[in-house]
C-alpha cells in the first residue's frame, strides 16, 4: 500500500490469519499483548525518549544549575532571539516582564506574568530550545537556564540553584490564575428567526487597512505590518 | 509533428511578446516570466491574466470555431505520474500572512476555502501549522513508543502499526487560533486568511483504544501524553476518557499516506478537538496519572479572560459556520439569483441546521444542508437568494445537535473580552456593496 510497507504481501497474509483466528472472541476485551505486534520497549529505550517533566517534578533528571551559569549559557545561546534580559527581539518571544498586565488592554504573557509552573520551563527549554538547535543542551545547562529565566522574572534570588528538588517548590506568581475545567459554553445565543434585532450598524471594516496579502497570483511575501 | 508544435509555440511566443508590450514593465516581467513559451502556458497566461481577447479568441476558439484541444492530441498517460491540478488553477494554493509570525518554521498557512467544494480538503491544500518546521521523517526509522502506566510497553514500526485493524472517519481539524486576528476588529479582508485554518479529510489508522488495550492500561492511568518527533517535540496531555473514545492514530489521509506537512508517517486525530492536540509525526504515547502541563497547554492554548485569569484545557472546537460564496475573494456577479454557500462544523457532534441572514441578523432563513452530514466533520449548506443589487449584510448561524447556537461576535466579546486569542467561533458578517464586491465587516 504505502512505500514504507516494503513487505506488504507477507504482512497481509499474516494479518489476515490473526484476524480470522480472533474473530470469535472479538467482542470481548482482549488482554495486553493480544495482537503481539511490535517489540517490548526496554528501560534503556524508554529512558532515551521519555523526556517529559511534570509540575510535581516527575521526570526531572539529576544535575543542577545556578543563575550565574544560566546567564553565560543564555548569552551564548538565547540572546539573539530573546534579548539580553529576556525582553524579546523583533517578533521573538519576551520571557520576562509584564507583571500585573493580564487584565489590561494589552497583556504581556511571559514566564513571570503568566506561566503557572516552573517545570514547564525546564521541560520546554530541554525539548525545543534553542529554536534552531533543539535538544542540544545538557541537563545542567537546562537547569542553569531555568534558574536564570526565573531570576530575570524576580521569582528566585540570584543564589538560587535549580535541581530536581528545588524546581517543584518554586512559587510561580500566576499559578492560581487558571481554570482547568472548560466552562464553555460561555454564551448562549437564541435561535430567533424574525425581527431579531433593531437597526444594524457597521462598527468596523477591513477595507482600506492594507493588512491583507494578495489571494491571487504568486505568494505575497513582501507584506509587512 | 514536433516541428509543427514548435512553430505554434514560436507564434504564440511572438503574440505573447506583443501582448506584453502593452503592460507596465513589472507586469510585463511577471507575464513573461510565467512561462509563455509553450502553447499551454501561453493560453494559461492569457486567460488567467485576462489580458488578451486577441490571444484568447484567436487560439481558443469559441463556437462555432473548434478549439485547438479538440483538433490535437493531448498529453499521454503518466505525463504526470502523480497528477497535479490544471495550470488554470494555479491561484488555488495555501497562502500565509507574513506579518503574523516571526518566521516561517513556527507559522501557519491557510487553506483556500473560497475555491473548495464539498467537504473534503485536497491533501495539497490542507492548512499547515508547524512549530519547528516540517521534518523529513524516514518511515523506516520512525517508531511509535507506548509506555508509562501500562502492562506491556511497546515500540511499533510503521509496518507493525498497519497490522492492527484499521478504521476510517471523516473529521475536520481546526486550529483554535482560526479567526483570532479579528478579535479586536475587522483586519483581514479575505475568507482564506480569516477562516482558512480549518480543513477536513478522511483519516485512516488504528483506534487509539485498540493500541491502549494492546499495552494494557493500569487502573491509575487517567491521562495520556502524546509527543511528536519534530524539532518542537510537540506535546499535549489528553484525558483517558477521550483517548479511549474516538481518537485515531492515523497514517492515511484521503486514501494515501499522510502528507509530510500533516505528520507523515503518523499523527494523532482527535475528533472535534483543537488542532494543536492532533500531534503530528507522533513518536510517543505515555500513560500517566496526571496531566503534564506542557508549554502548549499553559503558555499557549489557554484563553485569557477580561479579569486576567485564563481558561485551560479548552479542547473542544465549538460550533461554527461561514459563508464561502460570496466572500471577499468571490464577489457577486450581478443581481438575480445567487447561491449562498458555506460550511458549518461542530466539535460536539453533528450540524443540526444552518440559518442565513442577508440583513445583518435581523431576519433568518434556514438553509439546506448537503449530505453527508457527519459528526465532527465539515458540513456544506446552501440557500438561493434573489439579490436586488442593494447593499446587504450576509451571515450564517449554525445550530449543532446539542442545541448550541453559534453566537454573535458581540456576545462572545461581552463574555470573553478581546485577548483570549483562541476559539473565536462568532458569526461572520460579509458586507455586499451595490457593485457586488464583498467585505469583512463587524457589527
Amino acid at each position: 500500500m504505502f512505500s514504507f510497507d516494503k513487505s506488504s504481501r507477507a504482512l497481509t497474509g499474516l494479518g489476515c490469519g490473526v484476524l480470522m483466528a480472533t474473530l470469535a472472541v472479538f467482542a470481548h476485551a482482549e488482554p495486553a499483548g493480544h495482537y503481539g505486534y511490535g517489540k517490548p520497549a526496554t528501560e534503556n529505550q524508554i529512558a532515551g525518549w521519555d523526556i517529559d517533566v511534570r509540575p510535581d517534578g516527575m521526570g526531572l533528571p539529576e544535575g543542577s544549575g545556578s543563575v550565574d551559569e544560566g546567564m553565560s549559557v543564555f548569552e551564548a545561546q538565547c540572546t539573539s532571539c530573546h534579548g539580553a534580559f529576556g525582553e524579546g527581539m523583533g517578533r521573538f518571544p519576551k520571557l520576562a516582564g509584564g507583571d500585573g498586565s493580564l487584565a489590561q488592554d494589552r497583556p504581556e504573557k511571559t514566564v513571570g506574568s503568566f506561566w503557572p509552573y516552573a517545570s514547564t520551563l525546564w521541560d520546554y527549554i530541554h525539548r525545543a530550545m534553542p529554536f534552531f538547535a533543539p535538544q542540544s543542551l545538557t541537563d545542567d545547562e537546562v537547569y542553569a537556564l531555568t534558574a536564570y529565566v526565573l531570576n530575570l522574572n524576580y521569582i528566585v534570588d540570584s543564589d538560587f540553584i535549580a535541581n530536581k528538588e528545588t524546581l517543584p517548590q518554586v512559587n510561580m506568581p500566576n499559578k492560581d490564575g487558571f481554570t482547568w475545567e472548560d466552562p464553555r459554553p460561555l454564551v448562549s445565543n437564541e435561535r430567533c428567526m424574525q425581527d431579531c434585532r433593531g437597526e444594524v450598524e457597521i462598527t468596523d471594516s477591513a477595507v482600506g487597512k492594507n493588512l491583507t496579502p494578495s489571494t491571487t497570483g504568486p505568494l505575497d511575501k513582501g507584506l509587512t505590518e | 509533428m514536433f516541428g509543427k508544435l514548435r512553430r505554434l509555440n514560436q507564434n504564440l511566443s511572438r503574440t505573447a511578446l506583443e501582448e506584453s508590450e502593452r503592460l507596465p514593465s513589472n507586469e510585463r516581467r511577471r507575464f513573461l516570466r510565467n512561462g509563455l513559451f509553450t502553447a499551454g502556458s501561453a493560453m494559461v497566461g492569457g486567460a488567467l491574466a485576462g489580458l488578451s481577447p486577441r490571444l484568447g479568441a484567436a487560439e481558443v476558439g469559441y463556437p462555432p470555431a473548434i478549439p485547438p484541444w479538440t483538433r490535437s492530441l493531448g498529453a499521454g498517460v503518466v505525463t504526470d505520474p502523480y497528477g497535479v491540478p490544471s495550470p488554470f488553477e494555479k491561484d488555488v494554493i495555501r497562502r500565509t500572512v507574513p506579518w503574523l509570525t516571526a518566521e516561517q518554521t513556527s507559522s501557519i498557512s491557510f487553506s483556500p476555502l473560497q475555491h473548495l467544494k464539498g467537504i473534503i480538503t485536497p491533501n495539497g491544500l490542507f492548512f499547515e501549522r508547524h512549530h519547528a518546521g516540517r521534518p523529513e521523517v524516514d518511515p523506516q526509522q520512525h517508531r511509535l513508543m507506548i509506555h508509562g502506566l501500562v502492562d506491556r510497553p511497546i515500540i511499533l514500526s510503521m509496518e507493525d502499526l498497519q497490522r492492527f485493524p484499521s478504521v476510517s472517519q471523516i473529521n475536520f481539524i481546526e486550529c483554535p487560533a482560526n479567526g483570532g486576528m479579528d478579535w479586536r476588529g475587522a483586519q483581514l479582508n479575505s475568507l482564506q486568511f480569516l477562516h482558512g485554518m480549518v480543513s477536513c479529510a478522511e483519516w485512516t489508522g488504528v483506534r487509539l483504544s485498540t493500541l491502549l488495550q494492546e499495552v494494557g492500561i493500569k487502573p491509575e492511568g487517567k491521562w495520556l501524553l502524546a509527543e511528536g518527533a519534530d524539532g518542537a517535540a510537540m506535546t499535549r496531555s489528553i484525558p483517558m476518557e477521550k483517548a479511549l473514545d474516538d481518537v485515531i492514530v492515523a497514517y492515511a489521509q484521503n486514501g494515501e499516506a499522510l502528507r509530510r506537512e500533516q505528520g507523515y508517517p503518523v499523527r494523532l486525530v482527535v475528533p472535534g478537538w483543537e488542532g494543536n492536540t492532533h500531534v503530528k509525526w507522533l513518536r510517543r504515547l505515555e500513560v500517566g496519572d496526571k496531566p503534564w502541563m506542557q508549554r502548549e497547554e499553559t503558555s499557549k492554548y489557554t484563553d485569557l479572560m477580561p479579569d486576567g485569569t485564563a481558561h485551560g484545557f479548552t479542547w473542544v472546537m465549538e460550533a461554527k459556520s461561514v459563508i464561502t460564496s460570496p466572500c471577499p475573494e468571490m464577489p457577486l456577479r450581478g443581481s438575480g439569483i445567487c447561491q449562498i454557500e458555506g460550511i458549518a462544523w461542530s466539535g460536539r457532534g453533528k450540524v443540526r441546521a444552518v440559518d442565513v441572514s442577508v440583513d445583518g441578523g435581523r431576519n433568518w432563513t434556514q438553509a439546506q444542508l448537503t449530505e453527508p452530514v457527519m459528526s465532527k466533520s465539515l458540513t456544506r449548506f446552501s440557500l438561493a437568494w434573489q439579490w436586488d443589487g442593494n447593499p446587504a449584510l450576509l451571515q450564517s448561524r449554525v445550530i449543532d445537535e446539542t442545541g448550541y447556537v453559534q453566537p454573535t461576535l458581540a456576545q462572545l466579546k461581552e463574555a470573553r473580552g478581546t485577548n483570549s486569542i483562541y476559539h473565536k467561533n462568532a458569526i461572520q458578517t460579509w458586507q455586499v456593496t451595490p457593485d457586488g464586491s464583498v467585505n469583512n465587516v463587524q457589527l
